[in-house]
């Protein structure tokens, strides 16, 4: 009998890019749910719009590029950066802002450095920076969350579609009446205006440990990233590493003077600490690749964000400490380059 | 706003001091692209290109005074190596300088050679051994193929052959 | 006899799926007799053997057809008895790849006859006389490195511990394992025999977990030989921790040099079918004639572990399990990792031959479209060698040869690990294999280079030194002449007697 032949190993592969994608998605959906329903549906209408525009600006440019379109489209990472660049942009945002940070992070982060494997920066935090720096006011427009003893007005679904695709509010409602500070900042121009942590955080938008709504949502990104974890899509090195290079000067500083510190659990429940840690850092492209130069890379990250937050401009700082960290990835991965087995 | 055009303008003005420094006082940099470009040249010495062996090329070509193009032996390849490690670009082989193949190796016809010890001192590697009126022999092992004692021969004995034959 | 405890955990590797619960449910099927043997005379890593019979001689069982010339290699013997048909060039698996090599044919009669008893000498008492006997049993490493025995367990340097490697790791294979269940007594056996001829202090035998039956079986035999240097050491189920190396490494928290062997460093690594087989030798005077195979995988009616006589064409062992069933897509001789795909089933087992897969569509990689590499760092994780395999891949394709050499291409064992976690799918076991035969080219060609290189150098200093030399001497005759009187008077009468010479010389030629 005649057989055909095939190169070895025999084995049929145990991983594939569009299954990583897949359960990166799968681990982010109770997070989303839980910012529906703290936040009102903006972020579903911002996740609509980043990823439609991120799909069609990855077929665009892969047209341009004159490769095939298919493979990449179906890999699922187009939507994976629009999924994290809506958790970054604030609910109430005209439509342009969801639509403009995916097309920069595909074009410009993606695929102007050679596409999926080639990017030096994670495309979800370029797109987010650009946004940042060019629509800053846009930008801070938060709401707070709605939570039954708060008395705050907010838009039903209708309401905020509208807003973001004409700019429009109805009749009886002003922007400001809707948007109120993130925990973030006002914990940061608090502490800057001689406030004691404490007495920033008696104000009705903190919980028990972080900003309200906020606890439970990183609660559950935090859930999803065990999910990673526990599937092996992600491996411990950089969230855990993150969280101690965030925590352990948290903690130094907070036991060293806890009126001019937040609490390291505020740190951990607040902005993008959890989010960082598990989806956005352990980006594996732009990410260092050694175990040993994932331990750096992770703490770095955690570090430069907590400086950011403590002693920066802005009051949270992940996207920049992980595009720091990225543009520092050859380095470290010259100098973590594992021993070769029998060689000195 | 003044402050800080001096200061740039400053350390703009500063590095490009460095700059031009070491160009001017550190060995010259040519030396290094010529070994570099030495390295990447097969080494055999067949004298093709139309420089006297290896060295001489690789100096004249990182005095950009010969094309990249210019090595038989090398082929295609290294014209892409070359043309990679230059910046330059990649250009066809040149086919009129010859046709010397690694892959081949000169072999001596013992019926014919008369022993006169011209081919000798030609070998630019000492592959060919022999004295005044005895046959000569090629040592296989050494023989680069360079076809350079081919003209030298006034009998005509001297032919290539594949290297395993 | 005593737990040992290895050193480390293991570095890289994977935990796979096993597949081995189809071949070891029954026990070692024996008593196969095939109709023809294709007997390769190169069955082993070394000079071939030279046959010593005749074509349409009658051939006993375990009567040599082949005889080894030296130590690193092994004699061949008839499996049974027969006529030889033939001695022509035919295909035959070996190590990582087919080669045409010279086969001795032989047409089984049936009977099996046996040489006649007693025609065996008896176990001699010199070691070296020991070593030629086990080369003439024809023993080679079983475990698919067939390295010649005798040679391995020669003299060298000084042996540190002897390791028994049952660790069998490799997804389907269950050969080792369902002899270790059913020879267990045997293999210790062999194993002290191996240890005494080394003189090792220590006898490691090495099993993963996932097979407790064979260390009962083991731990039972151990306690009764008595032997106080033997150790058991069950190590943990990751593959590929059955290599030589790794194995070491893990044992002994030594590393085996990047150009070196572990019996270098004092370590000799015997497979269990290896000790099984000099048990044999040395108790029962019975050259190597058959191995166990592991006939599996999805396309098999009856999938069991055989006592395969060598020589046995793939196609009658296939055969004897029952013939294939369903669409076979692949015949693979050797585990799922590091065995390679039959283009047909005509081909023998040989002494090195320890499984064959005839898988299903299903259970094989199908799927070779790949993508970009996301530099998931995967592939280094899993490499037991700890290569960064996704650095290596782009030096491979660059065909840069330096970095190839910075990033260890020459160190990768072709395990398959980084292959199988990829997932962006990219054949990177292939793309090495195939660097390794390109870079062994560059390297011999860098070597011919720079040894061009320095004998033009030392060429055209002679040049440039005689040149000198020549006008050294004819100024030293100008300045010598122009000054003295007697000299310019010599230099012109040397002159005139030179021409002389010339016109009787030439005068003769005519």
């Amino acid at each position: 009998m005649r057989f055909d032949v095939a190169p070895g190993p025999h084995t049929a592969p145990i991983a594939s890019v569009p299954l990583t994608m897949r359960r990166v998605l799968y681990a982010l959906a109770p997070a989303a749910l839980a910012h529906v329903w703290f936040f009102g549906s903006g972020f579903a209408i911002n996740f609509v719009v980043a990823t439609v525009t991120a799909l069609a600006a990855e077929a665009a440019v892969l047209r341009l590029r004159r490769r095939p379109t298919r493979v990449p489209l179906n890999d699922c990472s187009a939507i994976v950066t629009a999924a994290l660049l809506s958790f970054a942009i604030p609910p109430l945002a005209p439509w342009w802002i969801p639509a403009f940070g995916a097309a920069s992070a595909i074009v410009v982060a993606k695929h102007l450095y050679g596409g999926l494997g080639r990017n030096l920066f994670n495309p979800a935090m370029v797109g987010y920076v650009v946004l940042l720096i060019s629509f800053p006011a846009e930008l801070i427009q938060w709401i707070p969350p709605r939570m039954g003893d708060l008395d705050y007005q907010h838009l039903g679904f209708l309401a905020h579609l509208t807003y973001s695709l004409t700019g429009a509010l109805p009749a009886d409602v002003t922007i400001d009446a809707l948007t109120r500070a993130t925990p973030l900042d006002l914990v940061k121009e608090g502490l800057r205006s001689a406030q004691t942590y404490s007495e920033v955080r008696a104000g009705s938008l903190f919980g028990g440990i972080a900003g309200r709504g906020w606890e439970w949502i990183n609660s559950f990104i935090a859930l999803g990233g065990l999910y990673l974890l526990y599937t092996g899509t992600i491996r411990w090195q950089i969230p855990i590493m993150l969280l101690v290079g965030l925590l352990f000067p948290a903690t130094l500083l907070w036991l060293f003077d806890a009126d001019r510190f937040a609490t390291p659990g505020f740190h951990l429940f607040s902005g993008a600490t959890l989010l960082g840690a598990f989806f956005i850092a352990t980006d594996p492209v732009s990410a260092a690749e050694s175990d040993r130069g994932r331990l750096i890379f992770g703490a770095g990250i955690g570090f430069l964000t907590y400086c950011i937050r403590t002693w920066g401009g802005y009051p949270d700082g992940m996207a920049f400490s992980v595009l720091l960290m990225n543009s520092a990835v050859p380095l470290i991965d010259r100098y973590t380059r594992p021993r070769i087995y029998g060689r000195d | 706003m003044l402050i800080g055009t001096v200061v740039l303008a400053g350390l703009a003005l500063g590095l490009c001091a460095v700059l031009v420094l070491t160009d001017r006082l550190l060995p010259a940099g040519r030396d290094r692209v010529a070994e570099q470009v030495e390295s990447l040249l097969p080494r055999i010495q067949c004298a093709q290109c139309g420089y006297p062996g290896c060295r001489p090329y690789a100096e004249a070509i990182a005095a950009g005074d010969a094309d990249i193009n210019r090595c038989p032996p090398g082929g295609e390849e290294t014209v892409r190596r070359l043309a990679d490690l230059l910046g330059r670009e990649v250009l066809a082989l040149d086919t009129t300088l010859g046709s010397a193949d690694m892959n081949r190796v000169a072999r001596i016809d013992e019926r014919n050679c008369i022993g006169c010890n011209r081919c000798v001192p030609v070998c630019p590697v000492d592959a060919i051994v022999g004295v005044q009126q005895t046959i000569h022999a090629v040592i296989a092992a050494h023989c680069t193929g360079c076809e350079l004692c081919l003209a030298h021969c006034p009998v005509d004995c001297i032919d290539l052959v594949p290297r395993d034959a | 006899m005593l737990e040992y405890t290895p050193d480390r955990r293991p570095t890289g590797g994977l935990r796979l799926p096993a597949h081995k619960e189809a071949s070891t449910a029954q026990p070692i099927a024996r008593g196969f007799m095939p109709r023809t043997l294709v007997l390769a005379l190169q069955q082993h890593q070394g000079p071939p053997t030279t046959p010593v019979v005749r074509r349409g001689e009658r051939v006993l069982k375990g009567q040599v057809v082949a005889r080894a010339r030296a130590l690193r290699s092994a004699a061949v013997h008839a499996s049974t008895s027969g006529h030889v048909r033939a001695i022509e060039e035919r295909l035959v698996p070996s190590v990582h790849a087919i080669h045409r090599t010279r086969c001795i044919v032989i047409d089984a009669d049936g009977e099996d006859e046996p040489l006649p008893p007693g025609s065996g000498a008896a176990w001699p008492e010199d070691p070296e006389e020991q070593l030629e006997r086990i080369r003439d049993g024809g023993i080679v490493g079983l475990g698919g490195g067939v390295f010649p025995t005798a040679e391995k367990l020669g003299p060298h340097t000084p042996c540190k511990a002897l390791i028994v490697n049952g660790v069998e790791c490799e997804p389907y294979i269950s050969c080792d394992d369902v002899l270790m269940r059913e020879a267990a007594a045997q293999i210790i056996d062999g194993a002290l025999i191996m240890r005494e001829l080394l003189a090792a202090p220590v006898c490691i035998v090495a099993v993963e977990r996932d097979k407790p039956q064979a260390i009962e079986a083991l731990l039972e035999a151990g306690r009764a030989s008595g032997d106080a240097s033997l150790k058991l050491a069950d190590i943990p189920t990751v593959y590929p921790t059955g290599g030589e190396r790794q194995l070491v490494e893990m044992l002994t928290g030594e590393e085996v040099p990047s150009t070196q062997y572990p019996s270098e460093i004092g370590y000799i690594c015997q497979n269990v079918g290896t000790a099984y087989a000099l048990h044999r030798l040395v108790r029962a005077g019975e050259p190597l004639l058959s191995r166990i195979v592991t006939v599996t995988g999805e396309g098999i009616a009856r999938p069991r572990n055989v006592e395969t006589p060598i020589g046995t064409p793939i196609g009658e062992l296939i055969e004897f399990c029952g013939g294939y069933v369903g669409d076979v897509d692949r015949l693979i001789l050797g585990g799922s990792m590091m065995g390679y795909a039959l283009p047909n089933d005509e081909m023998p087992i040989t002494k090195g031959s320890n499984c064959l897969i005839a898988a299903v569509h299903r259970e094989v990689r199908q799927d070779f479209s790949e993508r970009f590499c996301i530099r998931c760092g995967n592939c280094g994780t899993a490499c037991p060698a700890r290569l960064l395999p996704q650095e290596l891949l782009r030096a491979a394709r660059d065909n840069d040869h330096a970095l190839l050499d910075e990033f260890g291409l020459n160190d990768c064992i072709e395990c398959g690990c980084c292959d199988v976690i990829c997932p962006s799918h990219i054949p990177l076991t292939e793309v090495f294999r195939n660097a390794k035969f390109a870079h062994a080219r560059y390297q011999r060609q860098e070597v011919f280079s720079a040894e061009t290189q320095q004998r033009f150098k030392r060429h055209e200093e002679r040049k440039r030194a005689n040149v000198e030399r020549g006008k050294a001497r004819q100024d030293h005759l100008i300045h010598e002449v122009e000054t003295d009187k007697a000299a310019r008077q010599r230099a012109i009468e040397a002159a005139i007697e030179r021409a002389r010479q010339r016109r009787c010389n030439d005068s003769d030629a005519e």
